[in-house]
C-alpha cells in the first residue's frame, strides 16, 4: 500500500517548496511575463489599429486626389472651351475687320482710280485742247503759206496727232 | 471551446483507462523468475512487481544502477525529528558496507548514532526502513531486543511513525524541477524586458504559446472575463510545474526519473492548493448552491438533507479526484514502461534467446509508451489546470 500512502516528509517539503515556488513566480516571474505579453499584444493591437487608420486616411487622400484631379480636369476643359470660344471670337472679329478693311481699301482704291481717271481725263482734255489749238495754229499758218503743201501738212499733222494720242 | 475541452478530457480519460487496465494485466504476469542469465544462481530472483514498485515509489536513496553485485546509488540525507532534536545522517547508514543487507541504525539515549558491531549495543532506540507491513518502505522505530535476538526487523507500533523530514529522492527531484523551472522562467521573464516589443525568441517562443494558452483558453474561458486575471499566475505555476515534472519523470536517468507527479503526496498538495483557493475565493452564491441547491425538489433537501450532503461531498471529492487522476495517470504510464522492461528479464530467465527476442518487442512498445506518455504529460498538466480553473469559475459564478 506504500504507493497510495503519502510520505509525511514529502508532503512537508512539497508544501514548503511549492509555496516558495508560488511566491517567487507570483512576485517576479508571471508579472514580468504577463506584463510583457500584454504590452506586446497592446502594441500589436495599436499598430494594427494605426495601420487601419493610415489605410483609411490613404483612402481619403486618394479620393481627395481624385476629386482634385477631376476638378483640375474640369477646369482645364473649361479653360479650353473658353479659349476656343475666344479664338473663334477673335477669328470672327479679325475676319470682320479684314472684310471691312478690304472693303474700305477697295472703296478707297475705287475712289482713287476715279480721281486718277478724272485727272487723266482732265489732262487728256487739256492735252487734246492744247493739241487742237496747236493744230489749228499750224493749220492756219500753213493755209496762209502754201496751198500745195496744205494737204501734206494736214496728213502730217493728223499723223502726229495720232502718234501723240497713241 | 467547451466541446474542445470535453474532447481532450475524453481522450485523457481513455488513455488513463487503458493505462490502468494494461498495468494491471502486466503486473499479474510478473511471477518470480530467476533474473540474470549471465549471473550465478545466488543472484536474487527477479521480481517484476517489486522492481516496478521500487521504481515508482519514493526512496531514501537515489538508485542509479546495479552492476553485477554493486549497487550504484546516491545516498540522501535522512532527517528525523526525535524528542525535540533533529537526527540527521545519510541513508547509506541503512546499508551494511560488507553484506549490502539492509540494517537498522541504532541510537543511544542522547540521540547519538551508535555503531552496531553485532554484539548487543546499549541502544535506546533504533530506526529502520520497513521491508513489509502497512508502513513498508518508511522509516520506523523498531524493537531493538527482537533485532538482537533474531535479526528480525519488528516495528514498534505504539509511538507511531517518527517525524520524518528526510530529503528523499522525490524531494531532490522536486527541488531540481523547481530550480530548473525558475532558471528557465527567469530567463524568459528577462527576455520580455530586454526584447520589449519584439517577436519572441528561443525559450521564450517555446513557453509563450503555452502561457497564452493557459491564460486565454483555460483561465479566461473557464473563470470568465471579469475575474480570471487574478488566477492566471496560479494556473500557470501548476501547469508548468506538473508539465515539467511529468517530462522529467520520463527521463530514465538522474536527475530525471523520479516519479514526482506520480506520487500521491505531491498531487495531494497540488490539489490542496486548488481546494484552498477555491474555498477562499467562493462567493455567497457558491455556498447557497451547496446548502440550498436551486432547481431541486424540496424533498431532496428536507427533512433528510440529501442534496446538501452530496454537494458537501462534492466539495471534497473535486480536489480528491484531481489528486488521484494525476497520480494514477503518471504512475500507470511508468508502470507500463517498466512492465515492458520486466518482460525482457522474465523471458530472459526462461531462455536467453527468448529474452533477446522479447527485448525487441519490449523496447519498441516501451518507446511507443514513452511517446504516448509525452502526450499524457501535456494532457494531464492541461486537465489538472483546466479543472482547477473550472472549480475557481464555479466558486465565482454569479447568481443568474
Amino acid at each position: 500500500m506504500e504507493l497510495v500512502s503519502p510520505g509525511f516528509g514529502l508532503i512537508f517539503w512539497m508544501l514548503v517548496s511549492f509555496s516558495i515556488l508560488l511566491f517567487i513566480t507570483f512576485k517576479f516571474i508571471w508579472p514580468a511575463i504577463l506584463g510583457g505579453l500584454k504590452e506586446r499584444e497592446d502594441e500589436i493591437a495599436n499598430s494594427l489599429e494605426e495601420a487601419k487608420k493610415a489605410r483609411e486616411e490613404m483612402k481619403n487622400l486618394q479620393s481627395d486626389n481624385q476629386a482634385l484631379i477631376k476638378e483640375a480636369k474640369n477646369q482645364r476643359d473649361e479653360i479650353l472651351k473658353e479659349a476656343k470660344t475666344l479664338k473663334e471670337d477673335i477669328l470672327k472679329e479679325a475676319k470682320q475687320q479684314a472684310t471691312l478693311e478690304g472693303q474700305r481699301l477697295v472703296e478707297e482704291s475705287k475712289k482713287r482710280i476715279q480721281q486718277e481717271k478724272m485727272a487723266a481725263i482732265t489732262e487728256l482734255k487739256n492735252e487734246v485742247a492744247d493739241l487742237s489749238i496747236s493744230i489749228a495754229e499750224k493749220l492756219i499758218k500753213t493755209e496762209l503759206s502754201a496751198d500745195t503743201k496744205k494737204k501734206d501738212l494736214m496728213d502730217k499733222l493728223i499723223k502726229d496727232a495720232d502718234k501723240q494720242l497713241n | 471551446m467547451i466541446l474542445k475541452h470535453i474532447k481532450l478530457l475524453l481522450i485523457a480519460l481513455t488513455i488513463s483507462g487503458f493505462a490502468l487496465k494494461s498495468s494491471v494485466a502486466h503486473t499479474d504476469h510478473t511471477h518470480e523468475h530467476n533474473e540474470n542469465i549471465h549471473e550465478v544462481a545466488d543472484e536474487e530472483a527477479f521480481d517484476a512487481g517489486k522492481m516496478i514498485i521500487e521504481h515508482v515509489v519514493d526512496s531514501y536513496e537515489w538508485h542509479i544502477l546495479n552492476w553485477g553485485h554493486t549497487h550504484v546509488s546516491v545516498p540522501l540525507p535522512i532527517l528525523i525529528w526525535h524528542d525535540g532534536q533533529l537526527l540527521s545522517f545519510m541513508s547509506s547508514a541503512f546499508v551494511d558496507h560488507d553484506t549490502h543487507h539492509k540494517v537498522p541504525v541504532f541510537f543511544d539515549a542522547n540521540g547519538a548514532m551508535i555503531h552496531y558491531d553485532g554484539h548487543g549495543p546499549n541502544a535506546a532506540f533504533a530506526l529502520a526502513i520497513l521491508q513489509d507491513g502497512s508502513h513498508k518502505g518508511k522509516i520506523a522505530y523498531i524493537d531493538v531486543n527482537k533485532y538482537m535476538a533474531s535479526h528480525e526487523i519488528v516495528e514498534i507500533t505504539e509511538g507511531g511513525l517518527p517525524w520524518d523530514f528526510s530529503i528523499t529522492k522525490n524531494v531532490v527531484a522536486l527541488w531540481f524541477s523547481i530550480i530548473l523551472m525558475l532558471w528557465i522562467f527567469v530567463s524568459v521573464a528577462k527576455s520580455y524586458k530586454t526584447r520589449k516589443g519584439m517577436a519572441p525568441k528561443g525559450m521564450q517562443s517555446v513557453v509563450e504559446p503555452l502561457i497564452v494558452f493557459v491564460r486565454d483558453d483555460i483561465a479566461k474561458s473557464s473563470i470568465g472575463e471579469k475575474n480570471y486575471q487574478k488566477y492566471v499566475p496560479y494556473l500557470l505555476t501548476i501547469f508548468f510545474f506538473i508539465f515539467f515534472n511529468n517530462l522529467l519523470g520520463l527521463i530514465p536517468i538522474i536527475p530525471g526519473g523520479a516519479n514526482l507527479t506520480g506520487n500521491i503526496a505531491v498531487t495531494g498538495v497540488l490539489a490542496l492548493f486548488t481546494f484552498v483557493i477555491t474555498t477562499f475565493s467562493a462567493n455567497k452564491n457558491y455556498w447557497v448552491h451547496i446548502v440550498n441547491t436551486p432547481g431541486v425538489p424540496w424533498w431532496l433537501k428536507f427533512p433528510i438533507p440529501l442534496m446538501p450532503i452530496v454537494e458537501i461531498m462534492g466539495v471534497f471529492t473535486k480536489p480528491f479526484v484531481l489528486m488521484v487522476r494525476l497520480f494514477a495517470n503518471i504512475t500507470a504510464g511508468h508502470i507500463i514502461v517498466l512492465g515492458f522492461m520486466s518482460l525482457i528479464f522474465i523471458f530472459g530467465a526462461m531462455s536467453p534467446v527468448a529474452g533477446y527476442g522479447v527485448s525487441i518487442v519490449s523496447v519498441a512498445f516501451a518507446i511507443f509508451m514513452s511517446v504516448l506518455e509525452f502526450l499524457v504529460a501535456l494532457i494531464q498538466a492541461y486537465v489538472f489546470t483546466l479543472l482547477s480553473a473550472l472549480y475557481f469559475g464555479a466558486a465565482l459564478e454569479e447568481h443568474h
